[in-house]
């Protein structure tokens, strides 16, 4: 098993014609992911590369493929209103990539999807893959814009806020022989639609899932949030890195998300939250899996 | 985004947030003008994007950017010696900064001092309003030493700011009787300037009751959400690009992502969250990190030349590490950009690449061959221990 999307899982994506979406879309495809549906209005009834029909509507799509999950490649003016598309359509899941959405509009989206069925992974995230069993990972499920081929289906799970950290977190694990359930990037926004918390709940409830990784950074304080529930509830080892030590109070850090504010969440806080929580920390993003395996052994 | 103090005012005007007053003056001369058209005493204040200026220093010797005048003579005067002067204050760094416009307006005579702002709470996701009695000064300090003294209320995203919100807040801070009305007028019609301008935080400090019964916003600190500024261009007009520093205005230019720091080891990066990672490394290695730099996930030759020639126009960078993860990104192609790079710009200082991905063999090789005087790491550690000690060396 993994969490959230399976090799099974039949995905759509709306903004499969732009470049980026359609880049990816490929990608997807080649991976061996089962990319069933295009949405971009007003292109409905084309076929993207002779293989995946696009529709106007994502209601559309669900009704004529069966797809249960959707990655949003809309740019940033047009995001939220994709998103709630979506969870419109009744999706279990949906995947922002979208860097860029105006805070005040997640909000809305955020309260809009107050008791809907549908969960939201992102915006600002690399999406999310559960690794497949053929070479190199083939055959898995690959939603948004990670490199497929640096995974290995195995047992552990990895959450985190940033794209190239994971994937440096995921190739550190993979050339050491250790596989993963599945991966998850909840994004670098302020507001997301997933936080630490429920992936690591995920994951704890995950039979397949043996250990965790959880990649964080400043700001906000999800991972403090994370490690109090870990300390009490969490049944599997987790190591922890945490970026952002150096960064100076009050500057964004690239993510919108990424910022010390009024002496709130430091690199130094959380790590200590970590820490108190029971959770190794890798000192250095050099060791991160090297942090676990040692847990593990 | 910041902005300036005048500017905050033009936006409390246009949105019916009362407020002291004044006009800003660009020559000593329009501050006179604008200072006989308000009669009574007035307050010339320079307009720079750093607090502390009352207790600030010119580098001529002048001292405080805040002063009250008697006279428009007094005010002409005083303005002659903010114009165009250095001033140094405790948020400015010892450098200082140029003063090209002061706001001139009417003093206040002040009977109360209270405190308010609105806020994006990440955890809830939604605005959140809060409120003190400890105006005048800095809310860590009154969250710190008194907490109770802090009101704070969540809003609705949907239903905005409620009216029976705004008098709760009013009633908290003591504004009762006549000043009720005026408090939920302007608690209100601040909110929807907040929304409607896609703030993410605006703090007035100090709310002032003055000694005639008037609620005004006497000083506030605005901050915008990047993301939105495409549909905001009255706020992206009120950029002022000589308060930002230069390094940034011309990485933002080549769409890099970049923030100078003091140290001596720059880093080229892909993706912020290996960018903050990259930096922390350098530290543990015993450097220090000359800057934030995250070329994003699709950086072009173009961009890795420009990020090069912003990183070497900083004196004080003795190194460059670059560390790119290239997941998808093909890694012969990204060597071929740094070697490129690095010729353009004569490079003489160390450089230590740290490549890993995507066709990394062949980008290895590139930079093996390229001729230059480069190391190669074999990991982030490994790479920022190398780049600390070839600084060392070189030293």
């Amino acid at each position: 098993m993994s969490i959230l999307v399976t090799h099974e899982s039949r995905v759509l994506i709306q903004g499969i014609t732009g470049s980026f979406g359609a880049r990816h879309a490929r990608l997807s495809l080649d991976y061996g992911t089962k990319v069933v549906a295009g949405v971009t209005p007003g292109k409905g009834g084309q076929i993207f590369e002779n293989q995946v029909p696009i529709f106007d509507t994502v209601e559309e799509a669900v009704r004529e493929t069966g797809a249960t999950v959707s990655a949003i490649f809309v740019p940033p003016p047009f995001a939220a209103d994709a998103i709630l598309e979506g969870v419109g359509a009744g999706l279990d899941l949906v995947v922002a990539i979208t860097e860029g959405i105006p805070v005040i509009d997640m909000m809305r989206v955020k309260a809009a999807m107050k008791g809907s069925k549908t969960r939201l992974i992102g915006p600002n995230c690399p999406g999310l893959v559960t690794p497949g069993s053929g070479e190199k990972s083939h055959g898995g499920c690959r939603i948004g814009i990670a490199p497929g081929y640096i995974h290995k289906k195995g047992t552990i799970g990895v959450v985190s806020r940033s794209g190239t950290l994971t994937y440096e977190a995921v190739w550190q694990l993979t050339s050491r022989g250790y596989g993963q359930s599945t991966c998850v990037g909840i994004g670098g926004d302020p507001i997301n639609g997933t936080s630490h918390l429920e992936v690591l709940q995920m994951f704890n409830d995950d039979p397949d899932t043996e250990a965790i990784i959880m990649i964080g950074e400043i700001g906000g304080d999800a991972e403090e949030e994370a490690a109090a529930w870990a300390s009490e509830f969490c049944k599997k080892p987790i190591a922890a890195f945490i970026a952002g030590v150096t960064a100076p109070e009050g500057r964004r850090m690239g993510h919108a998300g990424a910022i010390v504010s009024g002496g709130k969440g430091t690199a130094a806080g959380k790590i200590a939250a970590l820490k108190a929580a029971g959770i190794a920390v890798a000192e250095t993003p050099a060791d991160i899996a090297d942090t676990l395996i040692r847990r593990l052994k | 985004m910041n902005i300036h103090e005048y500017q905050a005012r033009e936006l409390f005007a246009e949105f019916g947030v009362a407020t002291q007053p004044g006009e800003v003056a660009h020559t000593a001369q329009e501050a006179r003008i604008i200072a006989d058209r308000l009669a009574g005493k007035i307050v010339v204040k320079a307009q720079i994007h750093a607090g502390g200026r009352g207790k600030g220093t010119f580098t001529s010797g002048f001292k405080g950017g805040v002063h009250l005048c008697q006279s428009p003579e007094e005010a002409e005067d005083v303005a002659s010696n903010m114009l165009g002067q250095v001033l140094v204050t405790h948020q400015t760094g010892p450098e200082g900064k140029e003063v090209s416009k002061v706001f001139v307006g009417s003093a206040v005579d002040i009977s109360r001092e209270l405190y308010v702002a609105i806020l994006i709470d990440r955890a809830l996701s939604a605005p959140v309003v809060i409120a003190s009695t400890e105006g005048g000064v800095e809310i860590e300090t009154v969250a710190e030493k008194s907490p109770e003294k802090i009101l704070r209320i969540s809003v609705n995203p949907f239903l905005g700011l409620m009216p029976y919100q705004a008098r709760l807040i009013a009633i908290s801070l003591g504004l009762t009787g006549p000043l009720l009305n005026q408090a939920s007028k302007l608690f209100t019609n601040l909110y929807r300037l907040f929304i409607e301008r896609d703030c993410s935080m605006v703090e007035v400090n100090p709310l002032v009751v003055t000694k005639e019964g008037t609620l005004l916003a006497l000083d506030a600190k605005f901050a915008f959400d990047d993301n939105s500024l495409f549909r905001q261009p009255s706020i992206w007009g009120m950029r002022d690009i000589t308060e930002e520093d230069p390094r940034e205005v011309e990485a933002s230019r080549h769409g890099l992502n970049y923030i100078g720091l003091e140290g001596e080891i720059a880093c080229l990066v892909n993706g912020a969250g290996l960018a903050m990672a990259t930096m922390d490394i350098i530290q543990h290695a015993g450097g220090t990190p000359a800057n934030f730099l995250d070329v994003g996930g699709g950086a072009t030759r173009e961009q890795v030349s420009a990020a090069f020639r912003i990183i070497l126009a900083d004196s004080r960078v003795k190194g460059i590490l670059v560390n790119i993860f290239g997941g998808i990104m093909d890694c012969d192609v990204i060597a071929k950009g740094i070697v490129e790079a690095a010729k353009e710009s004569g490079l003489s200082i160390p450089l230590v690449v740290r490549l890993e991905g995507n066709n990394v063999e062949a980008g290895k090789k590139t930079l093996a061959e390229s001729g230059l005087k480069l190391e190669s790491g074999e990991n982030i550690l490994d790479a920022a221990i190398k780049i600390v000690n070839a600084v060392k060396k070189s030293a």
